[in-house]
């Protein structure tokens, strides 16, 4: 459609799909209808919220890509006939062939089954960080925006001292100095920098819901500060949460591999997709002469589809998550 | 607005004191120089025992921060702990070689971005919009390593196949002057300034795509269209000038996540850069280098979040600072 359409008739946006209505809503037009013949589905937010991802095209290649990924990582013992640390000093630095996929690195070991435990392992620090990031944000930043005062100021105070500096520097530092190799001290190290994101996040709705008129009349009618804060105003914060947690599994993901490949973050033996372009570096030449290609290139790629895919799953939850959005998405 | 900027100005002062403080006091505790100096047979215990003296390692953390902060501002962020080489002279040699690949790719990536989110916008769900909708998508998901990587190693292939050098994959110079010299330095810094390029674009592309949405479904750009104003001038003069204004603060406000990209993009280059080289203190757990590199980079980043702030007042009127 031509720009000129779309502005001169902003309001003429087809409602697709059936005719809905929310739950228990009390419509003057609701009887009519009826009284017209129509059918009427009642269903609830959640419902609606399901309905438009599943009909989110790129949400749904997200997520099946994301199985198919994922499922290869979790199941990576059986996924490839190789042991990760199978030495083999016959085949070294072999391009991509039948036997080996991905080709081989410079001790013989096959590619393929190398980068399947590193999705594995990259898995296992991008769900860590986003789950244990996010609950803490959001333990912290509705105490914050609830309660407000020093804990809120020392909040607003701790992030402004954190966004002065260079994020990837001061993560450099950090694992430089205490990560030593570990997957799970570096997650603990990333959740210790990610967490602020999602409490500023959760502290601005709760800063604006705890004003409500409904918090208000619940507050009225005796509801204690646990139950505001947890029954009446965290479920509004839920999808901005969801949307945040899952986007942050491809940050996490994305900075975790470059920490690795800068030689700060998890070290070899285990192999994360990071660990392993770090590891093509050592050995850039065949004995032939060519570039070692593969082994930087196949973990690379592993990295963008799952980045790639959480994106996509992200923003279909955003779409879908989103209650001032009635329309249906094709 | 100029009381807003001093006391912009005054406020930063205290967080850059404790960011500092507190980078000074992590790196002092948890990372140890001296133990990774008596690992190395061939330096005698002798001057290890000098140089905890001279550096005042065997004084409260505390204290040394303060002669850390006397020294940055009597001595140019005095020497290194290690090595003892002022840090001054590499500070402004490294950040010389950043900064000219960090300008020519900003601002190339802008231009770039502003001109196709300008076609992706009026041109919305066509052929066009969908490719760079693809493209800045890829460019959201793709390490900036890895991009750098792919670069270098397609360079790489097409000199030892083809024998033809096109453009270099490591260093800074290949010649020691002369009058190709500076041919031969932008055939080495093309890879690098590509790399942030490509990141940089992606980002601002998709800003612009959307702000110019913004703007194109708004009242005033439909009263434009229905005075009869034609759809070039509704599109530059009214659209266009109102949708920058949300990207400069973005650009803006990229400027940490761009020294990010530059640590990223110099290792993998071996450019002379200032992120190369704050890795390389990174390495030698030289205290007072990675101090002096987060404190003039968080210069930068307050300096830049100022400027933002400040355009975004004088290119927006009716945001007013008092």
């Amino acid at each position: 459609m031509a720009p000129n359409d779309d502005s001169l008739f902003p309001a003429t946006q087809a409602v697709e799909g059936e005719v809905i209505a929310p739950e228990g809503s009390v419509v003057g037009a609701v009887d009519d209808t009826q009284a017209a013949g129509l059918e009427f589905k009642t269903r609830s937010q959640w419902s609606y919220a399901r309905m438009r991802f599943f009909r989110h095209r790129l949400a749904m290649v997200g997520l099946i890509g994301l199985v198919i990924i994922f499922g290869a990582g979790i199941l990576a013992g059986v996924v490839s006939p190789y042991s990760y640390a199978a030495i083999d000093l016959n085949h070294i630095l072999q391009g991509p062939t039948h036997a080996h996929w991905f080709g081989t690195d410079a001790l013989g070991r096959d590619q393929f089954t190398r980068v399947v435990w590193g999705i594995r392992t990259s898995m296992e620090v991008g769900v860590f960080v986003a789950f244990l990031s996010t609950f803490v944000g959001l333990v912290i930043g509705a105490v914050a925006g609830y309660y407000g005062g020093w804990l809120d100021n020392l909040l607003m105070r701790a992030t402004d001292l954190v966004l002065t500096l260079p994020l990837l520097a001061v993560l450099l530092t950090a694992t430089a100095l205490l990560g030593q190799g570990s997957q799970w001290r570096v997650s603990l190290i990333l959740v210790f920098f990610f967490w602020t994101g999602i409490a500023r996040v959760v502290r601005g709705i709760f800063l604006s819901l705890r004003e409500k008129e409904y918090v208000e009349a619940a507050k009225a009618s005796g509801a204690g500060d646990a139950r505001l804060m947890f029954r009446h105003i965290l479920p509004n914060t839920l999808g901005p949460i969801v949307v945040n947690a899952t986007l942050a599994v491809g940050t996490a993901i994305l900075v975790e591999a470059a920490l690795s490949f800068l030689n700060f973050g998890i070290k070899p033996p285990t192999p994360s997709l990071g660990v392993l372009v770090n590891d093509a570096q050592q050995s850039p030449q065949t004995p032939t002469g060519g570039t070692t290609w593969w082994l930087t290139i196949f973990p690379g790629l592993t990295i963008v589809a799952i980045v790639l895919c959480v994106n996509f799953v992200g923003d279909g939850l955003r779409d879908a998550l989103d209650p001032t959005q009635r329309r249906m998405r094709a | 607005m100029l009381t807003y900027i001093v006391r912009r100005i005054l406020y930063s002062i205290p967080v850059l004191f404790f960011s500092t403080f507190f980078s000074f006091l992590f790196v002092s505790y948890a990372g140890n120089p001296v133990a990774l100096l008596r690992q190395n047979p061939r330096v005698p215990p002798s001057t290890i025992h000098h140089l905890i003296h001279q550096q005042h390692l065997d004084m409260p953390v505390v204290e040394r921060y303060f002669l850390w902060l006397h020294d940055v501002f009597t001595q140019k962020l005095g020497n290194s702990l290690v090595t003892l080489q002022p840090i001054w002279p590499q500070i402004t040699r490294t950040m010389g070689h950043t900064a000219q690949f960090i300008i020519i790719s900003e601002v190339l990536a802008i231009i770039l971005g502003v001109a196709v989110g300008i076609f992706s916008a009026i041109r919305q769900y066509s052929v066009f919009d969908y490719l760079f909708t693809s493209i800045s998508f890829l460019g959201f998901a793709m390490p900036t390593f890895w991009l750098a990587l792919l670069l270098q190693i397609a360079f790489t292939d097409i000199f030892l196949n083809y024998n033809v050098r096109i453009f270099y994959t490591s260093g800074l110079n290949s010649l020691p002057g002369g009058p190709a010299w500076s041919w031969d330095r932008l055939q080495h810094l093309a890879l690098p300034i590509a790399t942030l390029l490509i990141i940089s674009f992606a980002l601002y592309s998709r800003y612009m795509r959307a702000s110019m949405l913004d703007v194109i479904n708004s009242d005033y750009v439909r009263t434009a269209r229905a005075k009869g104003v034609s759809e070039w001038r509704v599109v530059m003069r009214h659209v266009f000038r109102n949708a920058l204004i949300p990207l400069t603060t973005v650009a803006a406000l990229n400027f940490g996540a761009l020294l990010g990209g530059a640590i990223v993009t110099e290792t993998v280059f071996s450019l002379d850069g200032i992120g190369f080289w704050f890795i390389q203190a990174l390495n030698s757990l030289d205290l007072y280098e990675v101090m002096a590199y987060l404190l003039v980079t968080a210069i930068f980043i307050v300096v830049f979040n100022l400027i933002a702030d400040i355009l975004y007042g004088f290119l927006d009127p009716r945001i007013r600072y008092d």
